[in-house]
């Protein structure tokens, strides 16, 4: 019977199927950051036991680091409480012997950039890290999702992950995007479609020309925002841009084993006639640059139309008030019509060299517009900001009133000093515009690298395929 | 892990969906190192009328009193009605301490984020899917009656109504229902097949070594 990718990775790593329905997987790669993992290793040293194996694991910190004073290395967290936690982590991580990129380390960054930049993700692994995003992994060909504290322990002390199969969902992407429209753009016109639990219960596989067509960094867009829409995980199949990517990374596999490796991974695709439990389809063709107007990832518009009334939206209608509310927005402004105070360009989803070269692309030789309070560019990475510098992006940004900061999570989740403020409002290349998310009150667009920078530099939201073109 | 068998309480509703898990637990609490200590946070941005900070005193917060936690009739409720696909968003098993820590010992919804509804599971809690229109009779229950309380038994997958108003059954995956009834360790519950897990990195090895290299933190 032909096999979906999820199956043959499942199948691959299945070490105990118990009579219950639950299933015993085999985990390849474990990313570890400070956050979700102080508690699992409290939990494994209570118990007195030692990682099953230390080679799986690789750490380093993000969530809670600052953008700025990198120099000073811990020393430059000012706020006590979160430079216990990353201290936390480096001393775990000693403690354990477990490899760590240290905030002194130019190989520190968001870990679901470091892991494919460092060549620790490979196709056909399963990975896990606590974080919902892991599933950015999955453009790899791996099977890779995001766990809890628990799971975390779990996996540390046994190098498992107890759970029961998911189905199999297929999303598929014919067409090509036009100039202008980017892999941002294309996740948000699926999670529109499909909606925020379109996925539950599911592990997505994205497919079809479109897909084939976008390079790794662009592929890593679509699935972190895999989770967005309530899916397991989400993944693609191996090709020649997942080979030409992972040629030649620090802990990709090398001389024979690099020639052993691609005989196994040339098999890592969904046979033909596989057979899915559900299916979406959309046509690259048809999408125009997105952007979000509410406070969940599938409030979605396109840049040429209206904020919905919630009269149309059905048995939604409260959500969608409480939303427009929640943003300050009037039903059928044009999402042109609307100002921003700040611009935040950097997170797992759109901080890779491509979003920064485009963004730098749009920004090149204008100004950041009067209204915007702020336009900041974080790097996903040290070495996404090395690469940035050797290419002088960093100084189109600064030329145009952008700040450019140090790699970490940043105001993607605001856990650190980079924040908005009540009520102001922001264009993110980030994932989430929970309320909050940026900071209590903010209120969150989600855009592209290239429409973020467009919008810093128009003060409001703008179609930059007039620019592109 | 602490185990369910059958549980009677409060029943507090939260009419939302997709209630995420940054409302759940905000961000600023999780910079704890520790388990515990989140329950005051419990939906902070909608319980406070300011923003919160780690390590304030709560009881010299302004609480909302529009939202439902902070109503008087829902003080002790152990059960909590939601909408559909809560506890979507992040990843934090933060949001299931706090829950838990705040008494809530059972969740009933139409639909649960998956990495949500794993969490739950493995610290005790238990969440019940049920059909929207099942969901939608016992807000309108909630709504009538003062101290609406429920009766959960895991062993018989039912839920019982109070004065005699008949039962509800519901669906739990047979390992779940194991796990919650005898507070199962997972971790020890994975170690009895430390052989198979063996067994499976030898052969591994053996096809792709490539995936069993150390990571040199020097390379
Ligand atoms: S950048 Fe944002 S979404 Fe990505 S791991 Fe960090 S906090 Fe999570």
């Amino acid at each position: 019977m032909p096999k979906t990718l999820y199956d043959k990775l499942w199948e691959s790593h299945l070490v105990a199927h118990r009579e219950d329905g639950a299933a015993l997987i085999y985990i390849d790669r474990h990313l570890l950051h400070e956050v979700t993992s102080p508690q699992a290793f409290s939990g494994l040293k209570e118990a007195g036991l030692q990682p099953w194996r230390v080679s799986p694991n690789i750490a380093t910190p993000d969530h809670n680091v600052p953008t700025v004073k990198r120099e000073l290395g811990i020393q430059g967290i000012e706020d006590e409480i979160s430079r216990i936690q990353v201290k936390t982590l480096d001393d775990n991580c000693r403690k354990f012997a477990i490899p760590e990129f240290t905030l002194e380390d130019i190989r520190q960054g968001i870990v679901h950039i470091v892991g494919p930049e460092q060549g620790a993700t490979l196709p056909g692994m399963t990975v896990v890290c606590g974080d919902s995003h892991t599933s950015t992994h999955g453009a790899f060909a791996a099977l890779a999702q995001g766990i809890g504290t628990s799971e975390v322990e779990h996996v540390l002390a046994t190098q498992c992950l107890l759970q029961k199969k998911a189905k199999n969902m297929a999303v598929q992407v014919d067409g090509s995007l036009n100039t202008g429209v980017f892999s941002k753009d294309l996740i948000l016109a699926i999670i529109r479609q499909i909606g925020t639990d379109g996925g539950t219960g599911h592990v997505i596989e994205y497919r079809g020309e479109a897909i084939r067509n976008l390079s790794m960094e662009a592929r890593m867009t679509v699935c972190n925002m895999a989770i967005e829409s309530g899916a397991r995980a989400g993944m693609m199949a191996f090709d020649q841009t997942t080979f030409d990517y992972l040629q030649g990374r620090p802990y990709a596999p090398k001389k024979e084993e690099w020639e052993s490796a691609l005989d196994v991974w040339q098999d890592l695709a969904s046979d033909d006639g596989s057979v899915f439990d559900a299916q979406c389809s959309i046509d690259a063709g048809d999408i125009r640059p997105q952007i979000s107007w509410g406070t969940s990832p599938e409030m979605v518009v396109d840049v040429e139309e209206r904020i919905p009334d919630p009269k149309q939206s059905g048995s939604s209608a409260d959500l969608h008030t409480r939303a427009l509310d929640y943003m300050g927005l009037e039903p059928g402004q044009p999402i042109t019509s609307v100002y921003l105070d700040r611009v935040f360009i950097g997170s797992c989803t759109n901080a890779r060299i491509e979003d920064l070269r485009i963004a730098a692309k749009v920004v090149k030789g204008r100004k950041k517009a009067k209204n915007i309070r702020q336009a900041m560019v974080v790097p996903g990475s040290g070495l996404v900001k090395q690469q940035a510098e050797e290419e002088g992006l960093h100084s189109i940004f600064l030329d145009a009133g952008f700040e450019w900061r140090a790699p970490g999570c940043s105001m993607c989740l605001a856990m650190n000093a980079d924040k908005l403020g009540n009520r102001e409002r922001c264009a993110s290349t980030s994932n989430r515009n929970f309320e909050g998310r940026q900071g209590y009150g903010g209120r969150t667009h989600l855009v592209s690298p290239a429409m973020a920078a467009m919008a810093a530099v128009v003060g409001h939201f703008a179609d930059v395929r007039e620019l592109l073109q | 892990m602490k185990a369910f068998t059958v549980h009677s309480g409060i029943v507090l509703p939260i009419d939302r969906s997709h209630v995420d898990t940054d409302q759940i637990i905000p961000k600023q609490f999780l910079k704890s190192i520790k388990r515990s200590g989140f329950q005051d946070n419990l939906f902070d941005s909608w319980r406070y009328l300011e923003e919160g900070h780690p390590e304030q005193n709560a009881n010299e917060r302004r609480i909302n009193p529009d939202f439902v936690l902070n109503k008087p009739r829902f003080a002790g409720a152990s059960i909590l009605l939601s909408r559909e696909n809560f506890g979507c968003g992040s990843s934090r098993e933060h949001a299931v301490w706090a829950l838990s820590e705040y008494g809530i010992c059972c969740l009933l919804a139409p639909s649960f984020a998956d990495i949500f509804f794993s969490n739950c599971v493995k610290n005790g809690l238990l969440p019940i899917t049920l059909d929207a229109s099942l969901i939608d009779r016992l807000f309108e229950l909630v709504h009538h009656q003062e101290g609406f309380s429920l009766t959960v038994n895991l062993p018989d997958q039912c839920i019982l109504l109070p004065e005699n108003e008949g039962s509800i059954a519901f669906e739990v995956d047979p390992f779940h229902k194991d796990c919650l009834i005898k507070g199962l360790n997972e971790i020890e519950l994975t170690l009895t097949y430390a052989d198979a897990i063996r067994a499976y990195e030898t052969r591994q090895k053996q096809l792709t070594p490539w995936l069993f290299a150390d990571l040199d933190p020097k390379s």
